[in-house]
């Protein structure tokens, strides 16, 4: 930062001060609250807590529910992620390879984008209507029949391609403009160097997408661990009972429903610590990134 | 970015041409498959509530939009007769439009302070606003409640609004772009004689325009969408917003012996309808500040 400054003392602190303030109340505060209170055990009434160590964490390693639902996130998060960067890709290099109508189709698949995630989850209610559900004709059709929050495996389906719907138009809008900002000489190299449009694409526009596609990998986990709670929560209905359900929806029916502080509180610093992760990951190929451009 | 270049190879029509109706029948299964959907939720509302009972979503428009449509806006579902779809229609303006404001003045202000003063503790600041980009809301959403608590924001718009500001990634971005002005340009206003607000102000913001106009759509639809935080934070229903209330609705439909999917669809519609349209007006402004914030 060698940037020529203003040497005014008080104005950048004024300027600063509301945002300190309000990262510091409703950031450090809530998140060291959640780190302070994975340790107690509080009374569900009301009536104070008790230091507990790290009994919080060892029930949640040896919670056999906890780790079904971890499995399952992960499921969920892969499937997720790999369904709606691939639909978004293949829609992409078709948008960015036509000539004719390349913006109308950017407009027509960017609709969705502002479909808040309980909404969609609200419109796949609709798809999956036990007795008139388009999908479930479908589903039908093929001799599947699909019941929603009835048969966990179909609930899960449902989960999915709910959340690959709403995240494709971001993954599309990303890489396009990745695709649209490989120059045109390189396109052209490749033109005359390799003549099979398969190969073009995994040996020159591939790569070139690398960077994009690296980005968007950790954004559709986030989205898939985070983003997906309105999804999942409309889906069931709120009612957890055997359905399938993400890391975070639990800390939400522990912590808010089951009034369990201390078990919901532990559940998410491990989900604090597993952003971290993901975000160190981010750095690092932020990182390489520099090398391609 | 709108350079889209013909890159067919020029041997071979006959394979090009074939090609070329691939892509576009893949590119038109795509729109399909996310449109649809959406397609289907306005023919809902455009149907009597017994036909839609009877044969599900259909494709073919109705008559019933208008009706529908005031009965989403005038008439309420909850016990308290206060949240008709006029309320909370109101309420995600609200939300929308103050998240937005405030993610980009609280942004504009610190990166200015980061980006152009000498700070003894610059680079603290940084790190203390630059770290709330690494967890979201989600994981540490039961303590936000109990402070939102304590301090008696429960079912205040300050306490819809403010904790969801409490992340930098408009400070960020702000940061990001401040850095790309050519420093001359400071240089050139002290010797002007301009001071810091002068310069903020006059020269600034008005250079700014349109990555504030980028921020502004990334931001509202943001704020519009939340679900979690005005879920918790809320439980008066004159406080409810479109998107809050979407469980309400699927609550409704699952109890009434004749469910209003006219109703309970429109008010969906309506949740959706303000951010698509502004997504798809201000496309270029809104996908050039998506695709730039993460550089």
């Amino acid at each position: 930062m060698k940037r020529a400054g203003f040497t005014t003392r008080w104005l950048p602190i004024l300027l600063l001060l509301p945002q300190l303030a309000v990262i510091i109340v409703f950031f450090y505060w809530p998140a060291a609250q959640a780190v302070q209170s994975s340790f107690y055990l509080e009374d569900p009434f009301g009536f104070g807590s008790t230091f507990v160590g790290l009994d919080n964490y060892t029930y949640l390693a040896q919670s056999a529910e906890y780790a079904k639902i971890a499995r399952f996130t992960l499921v969920f998060t892969i499937l997720v992620t790999f369904f709606s960067l691939g639909l978004a890709l293949l829609l992409a290099v078709k948008a960015d390879k036509v000539i004719r109508g390349a913006k109308s189709y950017r407009t027509l698949l960017m609709w969705v984008y502002a479909v808040a995630p309980p909404v969609a989850g609200f419109i796949g209610l609709l798809m999956f209507n036990q007795s008139w559900g388009p999908l479930t004709e479908l589903a039908k059709s093929f001799g599947w029949d699909f019941a929603l929050g009835v048969n966990s495996t179909d609930t899960a389906a449902a989960m999915v391609l709910v959340s690959v719907w709403k995240q494709v138009p971001v993954n599309f809008i990303f890489f396009l403009s990745g695709l649209q900002s490989i120059p045109k000489s390189v396109r052209e190299a490749a033109l005359i160097d390799c003549s099979s449009a398969m190969r073009r694409f995994w040996d020159v526009t591939f790569p070139l997408l690398a960077p994009t596609g690296f980005f968007l990998l950790i954004i559709n986990i986030t989205y898939a661990l985070f983003d997906t709670f309105g999804i999942v929560d409309v889906l069931v209905k709120g009612e957890p009972g055997n359905n399938p359900l993400t890391l975070v929806y639990k800390v939400y029916v522990d912590g808010f429903r089951g009034n369990d502080m201390g078990g919901s509180s532990a559940q998410s610093v491990v989900l604090m610590v597993l952003v971290l992760a993901l975000t160190v990951v981010q750095f690092r190929l932020v990182e390489r990134r520099i090398h391609y451009t | 970015m709108t350079d889209i270049t013909p890159n067919q190879p020029p041997l071979a029509k006959r394979s090009l041409k074939w090609s070329t109706v691939m892509d576009h029948t893949v590119l038109i299964l795509g729109s399909l498959f996310l449109l649809v959907p959406l397609l289907m939720v306005l023919q809902t509302t455009s149907t009597p509530d017994l036909e839609t009972i009877k044969n599900g979503p259909g494709l073919a428009i109705g008559d019933q939009l208008d009706d529908n449509f005031m009965a989403a806006m005038f008439k309420a579902s909850g016990f308290s007769g206060e949240n008709t779809g006029m309320r909370m229609l109101m309420n995600s303006m609200i939300l929308g439009i103050g998240f937005a404001i405030g993610k980009i003045v609280l942004g504009m202000m610190a990166a200015y302070a980061l980006v152009y003063f000498r700070l003894r503790f610059a680079t603290f600041a940084f790190w203390l606003i630059f770290t709330t980009l690494l967890l979201p809301l989600e994981v540490r959403i039961l303590p936000s409640y109990e402070i939102a608590q304590k301090l008696g924001l429960l079912n205040t718009y300050t306490g819809l609004i403010v904790p969801l500001i409490a992340s930098a990634t408009a400070t960020f971005f702000f940061r990001q772009y401040f850095r790309s002005i050519p420093e001359e340009l400071v240089e050139a206003a002290r010797i002007d004689g301009a001071g810091p607000v002068k310069f903020f102000i006059d020269i600034l913001v008005p250079l700014s325009q349109t990555m504030i106009a980028a921020m502004f759509i990334i931001m509202f639809v943001y704020g519009w969408n939340q679900y979690l935080w005005p879920t918790m934070v809320t439980t008066d229903e004159d406080m409810y917003t479109l998107v809050r209330g979407i469980k309400q609705l699927t609550q409704d439909l699952e109890g009434t012996s004749i469910p209003e999917y006219g109703r309970a669809n429109m008010l969906a519609l309506i949740a959706i309808l303000p951010p698509v349209l502004i997504v798809i007006f201000f496309q270029s402004w809104f996908v050039k500040g998506l695709t730039e914030s993460d550089k």
